[in-house]
Parts: structure tokens; sequence; C-alpha cells
């Protein structure tokens, strides 16, 4: 049994302009231990996902689904107590802005033992000694004199590290990652990344890691599933993705990937941005921006269609043996 | 109304080091500022009354007239034939060893007859401040964690019926309801003509309970809850709406969603968690309201014959009782700059960005 089990969820913001599907009709499973990587660009929904699966979607936001079950507890139906037991616990989180996820009024020492005494139940001794042992875990040098420190004193890299202390203070079975990496120097992005793998493997969790970057994806991740606008349009292992991508919006993403780009004189881009609630196209929602687009693709909306190693979303999928060409 | 300095404190920088720890540091910064804003007030407290057309011999003469030998002798008595630059060298010399000089009318000392009086107008502005407070935060909090709400809609309208209201009016008519025609409340003054307290700190709530009196006690307690009711309005309504807006900042930011991330509850997210950023701000205005409300309370003590600073100032304007003005101004304006020093601290304290502000 997966360890989360997603079928069909979709979330929805009413406003006044109407009704605007974030996430549209998503499948995803997580087993224990896994890495999954989710990619898309900016407002694809990758984020919404997540908090959904947190039960921190903000009002006035509805979450529906037809299946949305943690270690085989449904997570629709359970109440807020038991929610809270699970969350910070068992499925943790750490978001894109170390610096303003933080909370700037307390040391970063209070902020890692909330966590610990509100789930393990540990005070005193116990407590510093473990949250002193978290910091150093994930890196942090002198971590009992940090204890003190507040936010504002660390640099983002050093946060970030601390958010990641927090999230794996009682020893999550999931961990969602959220652009962990985004806000950060390139030089830090590195280390985090490894920090996040190095936990994952050392403690056996599983690991969702969000991004809007394929190569930080490729590093980490053993299966990927790539969103857009709301929807999974493809997913499938890693490696099979990277060396034959089938969705255009897959391989568009990649060849926009510079180490791919070698010998161009400009970087190839994806003209346009992500449906947002006033554009929604008909037919397939990726067809404004397509190279391909047929008259089918703006009638008909695409299913999730299973093939050989995974799933794409599209009506003409590129062949298997496809070269990357300009 | 304009939110309030979010960096005030902070944005102070000397042009050298001190070397001393940051919360030093922080004081000496804020107390060097002090001088100039004195000096200031002096200048203001000595010059704006002389504007005004009349010296306090030509006041308390009237029509009658005087002689202008007998107005020339007063006034070379009192001082007030010297050139005024020389006056006002004399006046801030005096003030500098502490001498605030003597009342041209009572002839008392004017620091005397100040803090026999100060006591009665920091018993009534704590009481309002802490009825402003002790409302106005939950009810701002509430407002904003059901925003759009029906407790939001009452909370903000009552507020701005609150802040829009004349002070003398909504005096006058608590007066009517509570002790005209429920007759729950005294109309005036401090305590009941039966009771005397032998005033050891001028506070009447401190002084009845010293003397060990509960009837007195209670007596001054039904004397004061009017009065600090209606000179605590204001602030409260300002402190209710500052509360939410800030509550309402505050709870859209990124550490919040961390919060229940943890699996907190919402009580531990809302009440630690948002309210200790939210209180930021609002301490500020509590900061700034207690201090209008130390030299403001001329109206509700005018209202209710609290016998405070603010009806002995308007006296001293009536009278151009030169000195007792301008030692009456230059204390509250001393107090009010100790409150919002005090309240800088605060700042300090609730918001560490700034105690380690460099």
């Amino acid at each position: 049994m997966a360890l989360l089990d997603i079928r069909n969820l979709s979330v929805e913001f009413t406003t006044r302009a109407g009704t605007f599907r974030a996430v549209d009709g998503i499948d995803l499973t997580v087993d224990e231990g896994e890495v999954v990587g989710i990619v898309g660009e900016s407002g694809s929904g990758k984020s919404v996902t997540s908090l959904a699966v947190m039960g921190l979607i903000p009002e006035p936001g509805r979450v529906v689904a037809d299946r949305l079950s943690f270690a085989g507890r449904d997570l629709r139906s359970i109440s807020g107590s038991e929610r809270r037991r699970i969350v910070g616990k068992d499925i943790a989180m750490v978001f894109q802005e170390p610096m303003t996820s933080l909370n700037p009024c307390f040391t970063v020492g209070f902020q890692i033992m909330e966590a610990l005494k509100v789930h393990e139940g540990l005070t005193g001794r116990a407590l510093r000694d473990r949250t002193v042992e978290l910091l150093d875990q994930v890196g942090i040098p002198a971590p009992e004199s940090r204890l003190r420190a507040f936010p504002h004193q660390l640099s983002g890299g050093m946060n970030q590290r601390v958010m990641i202390a927090m999230a794996i203070a009682c020893n999550p079975r999931l961990l969602i990652a959220d652009e962990p990496t985004t806000a950060l120097d390139v030089t830090i992005q590195k280390q985090i990344l490894d920090l996040l793998a190095r936990l994952q493997r050392e403690r056996g969790m599983a690991l969702i890691l969000i991004t809007h970057d394929m190569g930080v994806v490729a590093e980490t991740a053993r299966r990927v599933a790539v969103m857009y606008a709301g929807q999974v349009v493809e997913t499938r292992p890693a490696a099979d993705l990277f060396e034959r991508p089938r969705h255009p919006y897959t391989a568009a993403l990649l060849d926009a990937l510079p180490e791919r780009a070698v010998g161009r004189r400009r970087l190839p881009t994806i003209p346009g941005v992500v449906p947002g609630i006033a554009d929604r196209p008909g037919g397939c929602l990726f067809n404004p921006r397509c190279r391909f687009t047929a008259t089918r693709c703006c009638g008909l909306r695409p299913e999730l269609e299973p093939d050989d190693t995974g799933a794409t979303r599209c009506f003409f999928p590129l062949p298997a043996h496809r070269e990357v060409t300009p | 109304m304009p939110p309030p300095p979010r960096c005030g404190a902070a944005a102070i920088r000397l042009p050298f080091p001190i070397p001393y720890p940051p919360m030093l540091r922080f004081l000496l910064t804020r107390a060097g500022l002090v001088v100039p804003t004195f000096l200031g007030i002096t200048v203001l407290a000595f010059f704006l009354i002389r504007l005004v057309p009349g010296d306090p011999i030509e006041v308390r003469v009237g029509e009658r007239g005087i002689a202008p030998e007998r107005l020339a002798e007063l006034r070379h008595a009192m001082g007030l034939d010297q050139p005024l630059w020389k006056q006002y060298a004399d006046y801030l010399g005096n003030v500098l060893t502490g001498d605030f000089g003597v009342s041209l009318v009572t002839r008392n000392a004017v620091i005397d007859e100040f803090l026999s009086l100060f006591p009665a107008t920091i018993e009534l502005a704590a009481a309002a401040i802490l009825f402003a407070v002790v409302v106005g935060l939950p009810a701002g909090v509430l407002a904003a964690v059901r925003r759009g709400s029906v407790v939001d809609h009452t909370v903000m309208g009552l507020s701005l019926t609150g802040y829009s209201m004349p002070i003398f009016w909504w005096g006058l008519l608590l007066i009517l309801l509570f002790s005209v025609n429920l007759g729950w409340t005294p109309v005036s003054g401090r305590l009941d003509l039966l009771y005397y307290v032998e005033p050891e700190t001028g506070f009447m709530l401190i002084d009845t309970l010293l003397a060990g009196d509960t009837d007195a006690f209670r007596s001054a307690l039904r004397h004061l809850v009017l009065p600090a009711v209606v000179l605590g309005t204001i602030p409260l309504a300002v402190i209710a709406r500052m509360t939410r807006s800030a509550m309402l900042e505050v709870l859209g930011e990124d550490y919040i969603r961390t919060a229940r991330a943890k699996g907190l509850r919402e009580k531990r997210v809302i009440g630690l968690h948002a309210l200790r950023n939210a209180l930021i701000p609002v301490v500020t205005v509590i900061g700034l309201q207690a201090g209008t409300l130390l030299g403001g309370a001329i109206l509700t003590e005018t209202i209710f014959s609290w016998p405070g600073i603010g009806k002995w100032l308007v006296e001293s304007i009536n009278r151009r009782d030169y000195p007792a003005l301008q030692g009456g101004i230059l204390l509250i304006a001393t107090t009010v700059i100790a409150v919002n020093l005090l309240v800088d601290l605060l700042y300090g304290v609730l918001n560490p960005r700034i105690r380690h502000a460099r």
C-alpha cells in the first residue's frame, strides 16, 4: 500500500471572478521511502497540491478528492485534532522562503523545540539535547550557541537548515520540500539539496521534492510528475523522463535547461504563461503554447494515458526515440 | 488614521560606535535624542503663552485699571520688564537646576502644585488605558480572526462610532444613563464626602486600600469607572482597529503557515505566533495614546470635576500664570517622553530585530 495515495484531487478557489481550479483532478502516489519530484512552472498547482495534503489550504479554498489517504488514514474525514497529530509529525513540510517562514519573534531553538514538545512530549534537558542534535544533523556549526539565535541573525541558507531541522524533528515518514532552494544562492542550493538527499537516505523517509528546476529533480528524484495548469501532464521514472520525454511540455522544459542548450546562441523558452482564472483554453490546456497543436487539441481535453514506462496527457505524444532538435 | 512608524528606533544611526551592550546603547541613543525635544518644548511653552494678549497683571486687574507706576513696579517684581531672551535664559537656567518657579497666583511652588494634582490624572489615564487595552485588544483579534463576519462588522462599526464621538457628549450621555437614571455611579469627584483618606500616594485606589477602608475603596472605584470609560473610548477604538489590521497582516505571513504545519493548535497559532508579531505596532499605538491621555484629559476632567492636571492647566491659561503653565507643560511633556521611551524599550523587547539593530 502506498504511503500517500491521492486520486482525482482538485482544489478550487471561488472568487468574485468565478471558480478557479488550482489543482484539477491529479493522481499521485508516494511509497514509503520513495523520492518523487513534482515539476512545473509557477502557477501549475504544485504548492497547492502539497498544502492540500497538509490541510493548509486557506479559505475560501475547497479540496475534493476520490481518495486522499496517508498510511491508510483518510485525510478527508479526520478531525482537526487527529490531523494535528499527523501534520508536523508524520508529514512535515519545508517551505520556499526560509527568511519569512520562520517566526521573527522567536529564537530558532524555541521554534524547533515547539514541535518536539507538542508531538513527542519532550521537556527539559532531553528536549534541549535533541534540538542541539537536530541542528548538528542539518549541518549548523556550533549548534549549542545557535539555539538562542533569532532568524534575522542567520543567513538564508542557515534558516533553511533550521526549517529542515524543524521538519525532521519528529522523524516524519513523508517530507514535502516545496521549492526549498528557490530563494537561495546557487552555491547554497546544492548544499541544501545534498542535505535533503542525505537525510532522506539515512532516515528512509519518503520525500516529495517540488521545484520548477528540472536540473534539481534530475539529481534527486526517482520518479517525476510534471504538472501544468493544475494537471499532471506526464509522469514516469526520472531516467526515462529525462532521456525520452513524451509530452511536448516536458520536452520544452528540458530544452530550456542551459546544460542541454550547449552550442546554441539563445536558450529556448516556452512562449506565454500558465493560464490563469480568465484565460483557460478549451481542449488541451497547453494548446496555446504548444509547438505541435492540432485541431483536435483545441476541441477535446486529453486524458492521462498510460504507456510503457509512465503516462502522458497528450493526443500526439512525442515518439519514444526522439532526438532533441531546435 | 496613518499607520504608526514601524521602525522609528531602528533608524537611529550614530556617527561613532559606542562600545556598550546593545540594550544600553539603545537606551543611551534614545536618551540623547530627548535633549533637543526637551529644548523645543521649553521654547514652545515659554513663547506661545506670551503670544496671548494680556500679561498676568493686566488679566488680574481686569477692567478696574491700574496706575502705570504700580504696573511697572509689579512687572519689575515678576521680572516681566526684562528683555524676552533674558527671561527665557533665566527660565531655562532655573529649569536646568530643577527650579520650576512659583505660581504668580497662588505663590506656591509650581512643582508642588503639579505633584499634588498629577496622581489624580495618572490614576484616571491608567484606568482609561487599562480599559482600552483589556477590551480593545481581544476585540481586534476576534475581528481579525473572524474577518468579514458579523463579529468583525460589529467591532469595527462600534469602534468607528467610538472614535468619532465627541468626548463631552459621550460623557454627558453616560452620566445621564448611569448616574442620573440608574443611579449606579456618582456624577463627579473622586470620593464620597462621607470618607476621608490620608493622601499617602495620591492615588485614591491605593490610598483607600492602604487605609484598609474597603467601603472607601469601592466608592473611589465607582467614581473612577465612568471617567475612565469616557477617556478610554477613543484609545479603545484606535487599539481595536490597529490590532485588527496588524493581525490581518500577520495572519497572512508565511510563518503562520509554518506554525500550522507543525500541527499546533489554532489557539496557539493565533495567541502566540500571530499576536506576538501583531503586538509590535499595537504597542506603539498604545504608547502614543497613553501620552495623549496624560495631557489630553482636560475635557474629561472638566465634565467629571476630576481634580487633575488638565483642569489646573486650563485655569492657569486663563490667569496667564506663566510659571505654572511653563512648568506644567514641561512636566507633562517629560512624562510623555518617559512613556514613549518606555514604549521604545518594550518595543525592543517585543521585536528582536530592533534589539539587535546596529
